[in-house]
């Protein structure tokens, strides 16, 4: 059983820099969750994702909420979940309350702009790292580039992909075990 | 009582929005036609300061909205709505994805999901591209960055993500 304060205090920090949703948070749950605590391998953060997709909710959060599942039960869950939405409750209180002017102002808009191709770039990286661990053989790839294509050229929902994905693993792995 | 129907409003969307943050904005929509909590235009900047300001875009509107309704403690207890679904949920399917992760159909499942999931991850990096992308320039940042955070990737991501505050800065992005 891990620190309750341990996980809290880690999903919290996740909270803090995770700069627009659930793909951008991914860089920093693999360097805290699978590189530091070991708390998870990378396959399993690839399936609390597509299980979060799935689920109501949001992906971030579902994602918190498995990862505290699995290393300190239910109080666990809660713990991380909170740990990852305290951030947000107080910078927006904070913005909405006193700093309504704060994102106009000039420095903030171009410290924002930079943090987000840093973003980009990191997730980047964090999908380069992943595909060793997710994608296996020429039928993995053709899941991959026909998932990118479902998504991009005919606007298909993320759960819609998931499912197509899951029923041709399965058909897949049934074929060739015959 | 306003935090009781914050709280029941928030929760549904967190209940009903599946897919990520951004699948809140047709429900906070909806909330603008049923209560004065905030206008469209009101929601247009809510969008903007979530999808910039840390955390996840979901619980940024959850809190701003709840705010603009009911101040601090309407922020609280939207936020609470919206997150409680997730964690309630979760929590009851958590022990029988642990249990059966490795095996049988579930491992089939999985291992065609997974290429999928990064292809999911690939596109939403690509929806955030566009928008930090705005011409050559940060483009070419962009390329370089990506070299630079992928030869470093030993390092903690927060590095980077403060390295790039500073660089917007002082390059006047």
């Amino acid at each position: 059983m891990v620190g309750y304060w341990n996980l809290f205090w880690t999903f919290f920090k996740i909270g803090l820099f995770t700069f627009g949703g659930g793909a951008a948070m991914l860089p920093l749950l693999r360097m805290e969750v699978v590189e530091k605590n070991k708390w998870a391998t990378d396959e399993e953060l690839l399936d609390y994702y597509s299980i979060g997709q799935c689920t109501p909710g949001i992906i971030a959060i579902n994602t918190a909420t498995f990862v505290g599942y699995k290393m300190g039960g239910i109080w666990g869950a809660i713990l991380t979940t909170l740990g990852v939405v305290m951030p947000s409750i107080i910078i927006i209180t904070l913005i909405a309350a006193v700093l309504q002017n704060f994102m106009n102002n000039e420095y903030v808009k171009e410290a924002f702009a930079g943090v987000r191709i840093v973003v980009v770039a990191l997730v980047l990286s964090a999908v380069v790292e992943l595909w060793k661990k997710g994608v296996h053989g020429r039928f993995g790839i053709f899941i991959f580039a026909a998932s990118l294509a479902l998504l991009i050229f005919f606007n298909l929902s993320p759960i819609a992909v998931i499912l197509i994905a899951s029923v041709s693993g399965l058909t897949y792995l049934r074929l060739e075990r015959k | 009582m306003i935090y009781l129907v914050l709280f029941w409003e928030f929760f549904k969307i967190g209940l009903l929005a599946i897919g990520g943050g951004l699948v809140t904005i047709p429900f906070l929509m909806d909330l603008t036609d049923k209560y004065d909590w905030f206008s469209k235009q009101q929601l247009a900047d809510m969008i903007a300061v979530a999808e910039s300001t840390p955390g996840p875009v979901g619980v940024n509107m959850a809190t701003y909205g709840g705010f603009n309704a009911a101040g601090i403690w309407g922020g609280l207890i939207a936020t609470l709505g919206l997150v409680l679904p997730s964690l309630i949920i979760i929590i009851l399917i958590s022990k029988y994805v642990m249990k059966y992760e490795n095996e049988g159909i579930f491992k089939s499942i999985l291992f065609g999901i997974r290429p999928a999931v990064l292809a999911l991850i690939l596109y939403a990096g690509y929806v955030l591209a566009e928008m930090a992308f705005t011409d050559v320039k940060t483009a070419l940042i962009g390329v370089l960055a990506f070299a630079i955070v992928h030869y470093f990737r030993k390092l903690h991501p927060i590095v980077f993500i403060l390295c790039g505050a500073v660089m917007g800065i002082v390059l006047k992005l």
